[in-house]
């Protein structure tokens, strides 16, 4: 019965290896860098005006006032395009969200997802994005962390944050040290690797399947 | 008994009797009335639900890493697949998200297209909601109602846009298409044709002493458990929450427009019905006056053919039909996005329904699972 299927190897992470902005070898992936320009008719009419990127603005406010004083620097806070983050010391966390809550009034986790930057020292930023309802305005909260470092769960904070954090989990390999239940989400258990991890190439996975299980060349 | 009986036995005998007599089973993937693949493990002792688990993921197509590997543009069309019955509000959510990367906006032609085209989704969208919620309480009727009136929206975006529900009508930066001759006419005409078959469908199901018996007090959830589990959309307001992005942070053109916000107070599945069906008029409030004065002017920003948001990151968020719908995008000033997160109103909602089934019967969970209205390509992504 074809049902056994065996999984294929996740590329080893820490290995030397195409990072995602990088063609893989042997695939018909075109460079990321220049997709569309190649694709492009050489000379296109009159370019439009360049986006005008705004800058990220230092972002002042009596909250963070107030949270500085609590937990003295090593918070960071910004605002870009309007919109308000704080890049926190993950040593303030999780009682720094605890006062957001308790204090602030931001009583809404809308997410909580993470970004994985393979160059960093610290290679994963994890973001929670809050809400207040009193307040009708939104923040972001975000904290790096070290491949392997468990990061603090604010289940006992939000529940809302049970399936955002398993979900992290799933697809970064981030522990969130406390929370309840802390298993794959999206994906089949016996799942080997981190699909979202920079470092996760999914035509690789993609071709190694086939050959394992269908015994031919490439699927693509 | 004989004293052939050992204590054994008679432990046993006992046991069947008086003890409880705890069952685990599974409901769905394959069930008609989880809306999808959405298998329950539920712990029950007889007919009361003690517990349950939600083993989801079984639609999981990997969309924020495909967007990690296409282009900004080439990516829109993929949003369409999650919330697939309501494809246009996606479109709209992860277009304006952009939009706001670029730091562009735009025009105001545009965004009343915006506006009438995703509200005729949000309808067409409770339609199909009430239709499959109705029909899994035991209500077959109202299932063809809708399915019958929810045609006519699909035949205007067919008519737009070529495609019924995968529609891609928008594009970053404005509109695909122009309206077509007669779009504003055809848009008036179905409002005329529809706004007695809201009422038709009411006069089927609110006063119905079976619907009120299988709705009232059924996966009651409170404001503050709302909050707390993260829950957004209708259901959040049948529990007395008036909030609404259209309102609380105004995107496209809904800044605009005069409308209600429906709440409910008990938080009930009853509740629940009833913000969605006052909804679906008020959405009907908002396309009739967008319909009588779209502005004329370009539907198209200028945006450039080869789109490299600065480097940074945005988080946009609109009212779905179904909930908050994010987007979380990172630009690392490439032509592809670092990475694209979506909050999805549908997963974030499934989670309320442990805490909303505990204690209640089993046809209860039919029940809560067709009122918190998810859509299971939007739960797995």
């Amino acid at each position: 019965m074809p049902e056994e299927t065996k999984s294929p190897t996740p590329p080893p992470s820490g290995e030397p290896q195409p990072a995602a902005g990088e063609p893989i070898p042997g695939s018909v992936q075109s460079s990321p860098d220049k997709p569309a320009a190649s694709a492009m008719p050489a000379k296109t009419a009159e370019a439009p005006p360049k986006p005008t990127g705004a800058a990220a603005v230092p972002w002042e406010s009596a909250m963070i006032s107030r949270l500085r004083a609590q937990h003295g620097s090593g918070i960071e806070a910004n605002s870009y395009l309007g919109q308000n983050y704080i890049v926190a010391n993950s040593s303030l966390l999780p009682e720094m969200l605890r006062v957001l809550r308790d204090q602030e009034e931001f009583d809404y986790c809308v997410d909580i997802t993470a970004v994985h930057y393979p160059d960093r020292e610290k290679q994963f930023e994890v973001i929670w994005i809050l809400y207040s309802f009193p307040l009708n305005e939104r923040i972001r909260v975000k904290a790096a962390y070290a491949d392997g470092e468990s990061v603090p769960s604010v289940v006992a904070i939000w529940p809302a944050a049970n399936w955002l954090e398993r979900e992290t989990y799933d697809m970064f390999g981030i522990r969130f040290e406390g929370h309840p239940d802390l298993k794959r989400i999206l994906l089949p258990d016996d799942w080997k690797g981190y699909p979202l991890r920079k470092d996760y190439g999914i035509i690789q996975q993609d071709q190694e399947w086939v050959q394992i299980n269908l015994g031919i060349e490439s699927g693509q | 008994m004989t004293d052939r009986t050992s204590h054994l036995e008679l432990e046993q005998h006992e046991k069947t009797f008086l003890d409880s007599n705890e069952l685990i089973i599974n409901m769905g993937p394959q069930h008609p009335a989880t809306h999808g693949v959405l298998r329950v493990i539920l712990k029950l002792d007889g007919e009361k639900v003690l517990g349950t688990e939600c083993v989801i993921g079984y639609l999981h197509r990997g969309v924020e890493k495909i967007a990690e590997h296409r282009t900004y543009t080439m990516f829109n069309p993929y949003v369409d697949r999650m919330d697939y019955v309501a494809a246009v509000s996606n479109g709209l959510g992860y277009c304006e998200a952009v939009e706001k990367l670029l730091n562009i906006q735009a025009p105001p032609r545009a965004n009343y297209i915006r506006v009438i085209l995703t509200e005729l989704n949000r309808l067409a969208s409770h339609m199909l909601w009430l239709g499959t919620h109705a029909l899994d309480i035991g209500a077959i009727t109202p299932l063809f109602y809708t399915f019958r009136d929810r045609e006519e929206i699909l035949k205007i975006f067919e008519k737009y846009c070529g495609a019924r529900l995968t529609t891609h009508a928008f594009r970053i930066g404005g509109c695909s298409y122009e309206t077509y001759e007669g779009f504003e006419r055809e848009v008036e005409k179905f409002i005329k044709f529809v706004t007695p078959k809201i009422d038709e469908y009411e006069e089927l199901l609110t006063t119905n002493r079976i619907w009120i018996e299988r709705t009232k007090d059924v996966g009651k959830i409170s404001a503050k458990e709302c909050i707390a589990l993260g829950v957004s959309g209708p259901v959040l307001r049948a529990s007395g929450v008036k909030w609404d992005l259209r309102k609380a942070q105004p995107y496209a053109a809904y800044a605009d427009f005069d409308f209600d916000i429906p709440v409910g107070q008990n938080g009930d599945t009853f509740d629940r019905y009833m913000v969605r069906m006052h909804e679906m008029r008020q959405s009907l409030r908002i396309i009739e006056q967008a319909v009588g004065k779209i502005p004329s002017g370009p539907i198209m920003a200028k945006v450039a053919k080869v789109m490299k948001p600065p480097v940074g990151e945005i988080y946009h968020s609109i009212e779905a039909p179904k909930g908050e719908l994010g987007f979380f995008i990172v630009s690392d000033g490439s032509t592809q996005p670092y990475r694209v997160r979506v909050r999805p109103p549908s997963f974030v909602n499934l989670q309320a329904l442990d805490m909303m089934v505990r204690g209640a019967l089993v046809a209860d969970v039919i029940a809560v699972i067709g009122t918190l209205d998810i859509v299971l390509g939007e739960v797995d992504r």
